[in-house]
């Protein structure tokens, strides 16, 4: 790349007036700045959480993602039917199933185990773009503490739990999300 | 050489410590409080007395800190030079901390007399009364700190700490200049190097930040540049430098050196007041400054007022280091050279004519006077800024331009 290159456009500073040579609006708006945030501040307009206090607010639990949950169906059976689809969109490869024979006639296939590393998800969202039957889903639950790596690899159980714990405050994502479940 | 030649001093300079270590370490607190609220946030409030459940909005914060730097490791690392690594941090507390033995703490206390202990004349707030050359020794003091900045910087056998040491050695010599240039007005007009005695000039003349506001602007600045804060903190430019020159220090040592910056900031401050606002001075309530006993009210009134001044100039102080980005280091060395000296030389010039002038027509010092004298340092003020201004923008802008296509660019890029 050389200076005289055409296809370099030359962006030319404005000249300062004299307002900017005297440095006085520098001075001037850094101050009302501060002044107007200090003011704000004082008047108890903060935008800090104080967590264990006061609980953060999620603007929209149904695109909040946070831990997962397996959903159930009407007769209370895992909805999964172990396609492995969402064990191959996750960019972590976070997600481990291991596949059974099903004992339902509605479907081949069910996971005898289906284990999510909660502490090796980047929580994308993308096990629950790739579901075909919308058995995998991200909560708005974001207080996802463990005392062990152990007890953070969610099994079915834990995450069956976790659907009836959230399927009161948080419906199936189903149509107006893309899903294709009723 | 009587017993209370040893330990009226001896009393000052214990309060003096114990005030001045519990002020750096609050103020500490005060500083975080600061920066939160200017950045909408809340701010450390959550550590109160120890061992209950009282908070008092974070007051036990500095003592939470001060336990934590004390047990810390004082780790040491292996490449560095024992002896000056050790000696740094004590050069540069011991230079801050001696400054405010010849600070006037306010103006004097009336003769007392409880039980055995009795004073026979009225008790100057100071550790060191009745040193005339006052200003010399701090500045004197305060060079010394420079020798701290550089012993931190070239024994830590680093590179970044030893470019961080010279770029702070830089500037704090580069701004002793406009530093006593901005003094050298006030020493001037009150005939003293004295700080008391300057306080008292100021209680007749009227507050020489209104007399000689070209010589506050340069004082201001060049003291925000010696405390090294914000918008001069090079030593301390977190992304560039990785710390400056105590980048190698840990724990106590780092907490020396913290504290001794605090301190300057808060010795600039006393130094603020006390040239140029006026110290204890209000109009009105604060006594006659001439006479030789006062009251305790008078003295009450003195201390209080002298406190407030202190607390807002800090206050500023700490609104300041979250108002203006910080300088380039070519744009600092610019500011002091170019634009600050010739100021402060402006200003030393108009001071001593005005003086001059005074001692001819006007030795006692009458109204009119005073007001010729505020509106010639107005006048002067912004003729000297304008005149800076014009004929020596602070643009240091080093992109290439088109003229400059004969310049040889490696092609590579």
């Amino acid at each position: 790349m050389k200076p005289d290159d055409p296809n370099i456009a030359w962006i030319e500073e404005p000249k300062l007036g004299l307002s900017g040579m005297l440095y006085l609006p520098l001075f001037v708006q850094g101050l009302t700045t501060t002044f107007k945030h200090l003011s704000r501040s004082l008047g108890g307009n903060v935008v800090t959480v104080s967590y264990p206090d006061e609980e953060p607010k999620i603007g929209n639990p149904l695109i909040y993602r946070g831990v997962h949950r397996l959903n159930k169906d009407e007769q209370g059976r895992v909805k999964c039917v172990a396609c492995f689809l969402c064990a191959t969109a996750c960019p972590a490869h976070c997600i481990d199933i291991i596949a059974a024979e099903s004992p339902w006639p509605d479907r081949e296939k069910y996971p005898e185990s289906f284990v999510i590393d909660e502490l090796r998800c980047i929580y994308c969202g993308m096990c629950e773009e790739a579901c075909p039957v919308d058995a995998v889903e991200l909560t708005s639950l974001y207080n996802l503490t463990g005392r062990s790596r152990e007890e953070m690899m969610f099994d079915k159980e834990k995450l069956l739990s976790v659907y009836d714990a959230t399927k009161d405050k948080e419906p199936m994502k189903s149509p107006g999300m893309g899903g294709t479940a009723t | 050489m009587s017993l209370e030649f040893f330990i009226e001093p001896l009393i000052k300079i214990a309060i003096i410590l114990g005030g001045l270590m519990t002020a750096a370490a609050y103020f500490v607190l005060l500083e975080r409080r600061m920066a939160a609220w200017v950045q909408d946030r809340i701010g450390p409030n959550r550590v109160g007395i120890p061992g209950t459940k009282v908070r008092l909005f974070g007051l036990g914060q500095p003592l939470a800190d001060g336990i934590k730097f004390i047990l810390k490791e004082n780790y040491t690392p292996a490449h560095v030079n024992h002896a000056l690594y050790a000696i740094a941090p004590v050069v540069i507390l011991a230079a801050a901390l001696t400054t405010f033995v010849v600070i006037p703490m306010g103006s004097m206390i009336p003769s007392f007399k409880i039980g055995p202990v009795e004073s026979k004349q009225p008790i100057e707030m100071i550790a060191a009364p009745g040193i005339d050359v006052s200003i010399l020794l701090i500045f004197a003091l305060s060079s010394i700190a420079v020798y701290g900045v550089i012993l931190g910087g070239w024994s830590s056998n680093n590179k970044y700490s030893f470019l961080g040491g010279l770029r702070s050695s830089a500037q704090l010599i580069a701004y002793e200049l406009p530093l006593s240039l901005g003094i050298l007005g006030v020493v001037l007009a009150a005939g003293s190097l004295d700080l008391d005695a300057i306080t008292r000039a100021q209680a007749f003349q009227g507050w020489y930040a209104f007399l000689q506001p070209l010589g506050f602007v340069v004082f201001l600045i060049a003291a925000f540049a010696e405390a090294s804060r914000l918008p001069f903190d090079l030593p301390e430019a977190e992304q560039e430098l990785i710390g400056g020159y105590h980048t190698e220090y840990a724990g106590m040592k780092l907490l020396l050196f913290l504290v001794a910056e605090f301190l300057h900031m808060i010795a600039a401050s006393f130094l603020i007041v006390l040239l140029f606002l006026g110290g204890w001075h209000l109009p009105y309530i604060t006594g006659d400054p001439n006479a030789e006993t006062i009251s305790w009210l008078t003295a009450a009134i003195r201390i209080g007022v002298f406190q407030a001044k202190i607390f807002a100039v800090i206050v500023f102080f700490m609104l300041v280091r979250w108002s203006w980005p910080r300088f380039r280091f070519d744009q600092l060395m610019a500011l002091a050279w170019k634009i600050m000296l010739p100021l402060g030389i402006l200003n030393l010039v108009a001071v001593a004519v005005v003086e001059e002038l005074r001692h001819w027509y006007a030795p006692d010092g009458s109204l009119n006077w005073t007001l010729l004298t505020i509106a010639l340092g107005w006048v002067v003020l912004v003729v000297g800024w304008l005149g800076v201004a014009i004929s020596n923008p602070l643009v240091t802008d080093n992109r290439p331009r088109r003229d400059l296509s004969s310049v040889e660019v490696d092609s590579q890029i």
